[in-house]
């Protein structure tokens, strides 16, 4: 008997160590179950933190790149607006050439046009500026005689030797150009010539100082590889009806001024001899 | 900048300026003017040139002339030459290059063509 309560007592040992262990088990499941739920809290709230903060970030970066692509097409617009502007100046530039080129010719023209006082001189200067800068191959200088009327040839470039007849101020297209004062441009393709009709020039241009009209450059055919007028050659008729004019007046006046000096000098010597 | 030495042959006072004029906007550029081929044959005997721009149509010695003596002295044929003139049919421009011109410019001249061709020249040249 004493046996028997001796067994059951340590059974009921084991039994209530048995149910300690699995108490302190329990215990341990539970504060590792706390820890865990703490933690999923812990992760949860991170979560959400980080979530926000990556709102944030992608709010900015989509802010950031509208900006950008704001920038990206306002320097589009900046840059067509340049090559616009580049184009205009690059056209510009080769107008301001043109012209500038223009210039010297017209400055060179005038120039050597006032660099003498020598009538043949002028003449030759004038023969050179039509061939030279114009591109003329058979021309003529014509000065008027106010006392007959008549226009003669006084220098020419490619047109023979043949003797031309004067004409009379009024007569024909030279002499309607001399009478009016306005120069005369034949219309149509200045290349296409049947022959060269020195009564239908190609150009004619009355020498004139102010309304005075002293004479006319007659063009009758362009060199081979003068096949239109440029504006340049506008520019240079119009500077050559005035500056030849002036040229060829001056220098035949001081040409007779030269002429009467010398004869006045000469009857001085002979009334000082006589005395 | 380099020096650029040029010779223009003319009998044209007119012409003559107005290459000058042209051949002034290259940099670092030195114009002399001849009137002729004598005159021209007589600045290349004492001074050193990189190019030649002869007329054709000249009193005493004509372009052509010239052309044929640079390219036929020892000293003097290397040098590029350039002929302007009014002769601009075809078998004139092949006869100048025929006889050792680098280029053929028909007047009226162009100055943009003009500084083109010598610009052209300056470059091969270097």
């Amino acid at each position: 008997m004493e046996k028997e309560i001796g067994s059951l007592n340590k059974k009921v040992e084991e039994f209530l160590h048995i149910f300690k262990k699995g108490e302190e088990f329990t215990q341990e499941l539970l504060r590792e179950n706390e820890k865990l739920r703490y933690r999923v809290a812990q992760l949860e709230e991170m979560t959400k933190t980080s979530g926000r903060e990556g709102n944030l970030i992608r709010d900015s970066l989509e802010e950031r790149i509208a900006s950008l692509e704001e920038e990206n097409k306002s320097l589009l617009e900046r840059y067509r607006q340049v090559e616009e502007e580049n184009k205009d100046f690059a056209s510009r530039y080769i107008e301001v050439e043109a012209e500038n080129n223009n210039l010297a010719n017209l400055y060179v023209a005038s120039y050597q046009l006032h660099s003498t006082l020598d009538f043949n001189e002028s003449l030759k200067i004038i023969l050179e500026i039509v061939m030279n800068l114009i591109g003329a191959e058979e021309f003529s200088i014509m000065m008027l005689d106010e006392r007959t009327n008549e226009l003669s040839i006084v220098a020419q470039e490619g047109m023979g030797p043949e003797i031309h007849d004067p004409i009379k101020i009024g007569e024909g297209i030279i002499g309607e150009v001399v009478r009016a004062g306005e120069a005369y441009y034949r219309e149509g393709d200045p290349t296409d010539l049947k022959g060269v009709d020195y009564a239908h020039p190609l150009v004619s241009i009355p020498l004139k100082i102010k309304e005075h009209v002293i004479g006319a450059i007659v063009i009758y055919k362009l060199l081979i590889q003068k096949t239109q007028f440029s504006n340049v050659d506008f520019e240079l008729f119009s500077m050559l009806a005035g500056h030849a004019a002036t040229a060829l007046f001056s220098s035949k006046l001081y040409s007779q001024s030269e002429r009467k000096l010398s004869t006045i000098q000469s009857f001085l010597d002979l009334l000082k001899e006589k005395q | 900048m380099p020096e650029n030495n040029f010779l223009v042959v003319e009998d044209s006072p007119t012409m003559r300026q107005l290459i000058t004029f042209a051949l002034k906007r290259i940099p670092g550029s030195r114009v002399v003017e001849a009137n002729d081929g004598i005159d021209a044959l007589k600045k290349l005997s004492t001074q050193k040139f990189d190019v030649i721009l002869t007329d054709i149509n000249m009193p005493i010695m004509d372009g052509l002339k010239l052309v044929s003596m640079v390219r036929n002295d020892p000293v003097l044929k290397a040098i590029p030459i350039v002929i302007i003139t009014t002769e601009g049919a075809e078998e004139d421009r092949k006869r100048g290059l025929a006889l050792g011109a680098n280029a053929y410019i028909a007047k009226p001249i162009q100055t943009a063509d003009l500084l083109n061709v010598v610009n052209q020249i300056l470059q091969n040249k270097a």
